[in-house]
């Protein structure tokens, strides 16, 4: 059991998945200008992450022992459909989620953070329910991220800044400071 | 070389009461609504290297940029992974343009760039096994780059394949230029060394800062700024030239 908490906590904080391990970085940037699309994405992205676990999960176990070679073609061939099938979903059965989430969900699939939970998960050798604990704490870190991006750039739309740095420049400073906040972390891993 | 745009006629002046002629259909450029404009292949390779750049100008492909550029040899390997892949999916994709429906073009490109980087992944791990092993999860994460499936659609699938591949070939060295500029700095600061080698000398007390994940970040905003800054210099003189 602390070894799933433990699973939890390294990737919601220690290890944050965007803030630390560079993944999903390109809708870090692109869709943080807001902070209620943010925390929707994040969301969007945790239940996409869950299906992604269980999927790899059963693609490892039962289909790719001897084929190890196809996994990359695998993985994303897979995830790519898996996301078409939940937008289906939950376009037909909860058409107010969908309206919410709008473009967002299909842009999910091109997301480096998927695939990389889904290789992740292989190259650690988690079991389905510590890949499950790791997609979770993987969407939490993802959506804990984008929110603080997101309000530090609300704010700075109506700071006084010099003209150089209007654009991504000063975006990509803040993160840097947001990521060596999240260094104080890493000493919870020495224990 | 120039290429010169023929003067498209508007169509035969209808004169009333005389019958238009019908002759055999002249045979017309094929319309592919958002194709590039004609250029030369100099000027398609040179777009991805300095107007189009696709990390300092268009913020695509950030991942990689990020994550692996720690140290120079990291960097240099994956930009030339990732224009093996762009060369190879761009042809690829030109080449199959008029055989993929467009409704289920996405998934396509993303099997063929899939494809490639599965080479890339196994040719690196025969050939460069400690660099294959420095690089890990981000050699198979290339399939997630934006850039690829993002220059396979507004690019490759409209155009020749030799324009797709110098296409490929100047995003690519653009996307190691940036990548080597990047690792060069954070390596050169975080280090003291470059590829390896000692340069700042044993006195040199390396910022530990710059090979934390938060370098990565200070490193390209930093980048972003000075480009922006040098853009607003030769604005400025180009002004006073003016006047």
């Amino acid at each position: 059991m602390s070894n799933l908490a433990w699973i939890f906590v390294s990737t919601l904080l220690v290890n944050n998945f965007t803030l630390v391990m560079f993944l999903g970085l390109c809708s870090f940037f692109g869709v943080t200008a807001k902070i209620e699309t943010a925390w929707r994405l994040g969301l969007a992205n945790t239940f996409v992450l869950i299906i992604t676990a269980v999927s790899a999960w059963i693609l490892n176990t039962y289909v790719l022992t001897h084929t190890p070679y196809l996994r990359t073609i695998a993985f994303i061939v897979v995830i790519a459909s898996a996301v078409q099938i939940v937008e289906m979903a939950v376009k037909k059965y909860l058409p107010v989620l969908f309206r919410q989430l709008g473009i967002y969900l299909p842009l999910i699939t091109t997301n480096c953070a998927i695939l990389g939970l889904a290789l992740f998960q292989t190259s650690r050798h988690y079991t389905l329910v510590e890949g499950l604990v790791f997609a979770l704490g993987a969407g939490f870190g993802l959506t804990l991220a984008l929110s603080l991006l997101a309000s530090i750039r609300e704010r700075m739309e109506v700071a006084d800044v010099p003209v150089v740095a209007r654009r991504m420049g000063l975006v990509l400073v803040a993160a840097s400071c947001l990521s060596l906040a999240f260094m104080g972390f890493a000493g919870m891993g020495s224990q | 070389m120039t290429t010169t745009i023929a003067p498209t006629p508007l169509g035969p002046v209808v004169t009333p009461g005389i019958p238009i002629p019908q002759g055999p259909p002249s045979p017309q450029p094929e319309f592919i609504p958002g194709a590039p404009p004609p250029a030369t292949l100099l000027a398609d390779a040179w777009r991805g290297i300095a107007a189009e750049n696709p990390v300092l100008v268009q913020m695509l492909g950030m991942c990689p940029t990020m994550a692996v550029t720690n140290v120079l040899a990291n960097g240099i390997a994956m930009g030339l992974a990732t224009t093996f892949v762009l060369v190879g999916s761009g042809l690829c994709v030109s080449l199959l343009r008029k055989y993929i429906a467009h409704e289920v073009r996405i998934t396509s490109y993303i099997l063929i760039i899939a494809t490639f980087v599965t080479l890339a992944d196994l040719l690196l791990a025969a050939s460069f096994p400690e660099i294959s092993k420095a690089l890990g999860p981000f050699i198979p994460l290339i399939v997630a780059n934006c850039l690829l499936l993002g220059r396979a659609e507004a690019f490759a699938a409209k155009v020749k394949p030799v324009r797709a591949v110098a296409d490929g070939m100047g995003m690519g060295l653009g996307f190691t230029l940036s990548l080597s500029a990047m690792s060069a700095i954070r390596e050169l600061l975080g280090r003291g060394s470059l590829l390896g080698f000692d340069i700042l000398g044993p006195r040199w007390e390396p910022w530990v800062f710059m090979v934390l994940p938060a370098g990565g970040f200070f490193t390209l905003g930093l980048l972003l700024i000075t480009a922006a800054w040098i853009d607003e210099l030769r604005r400025k003189r180009r002004m006073v030239v003016v006047k």
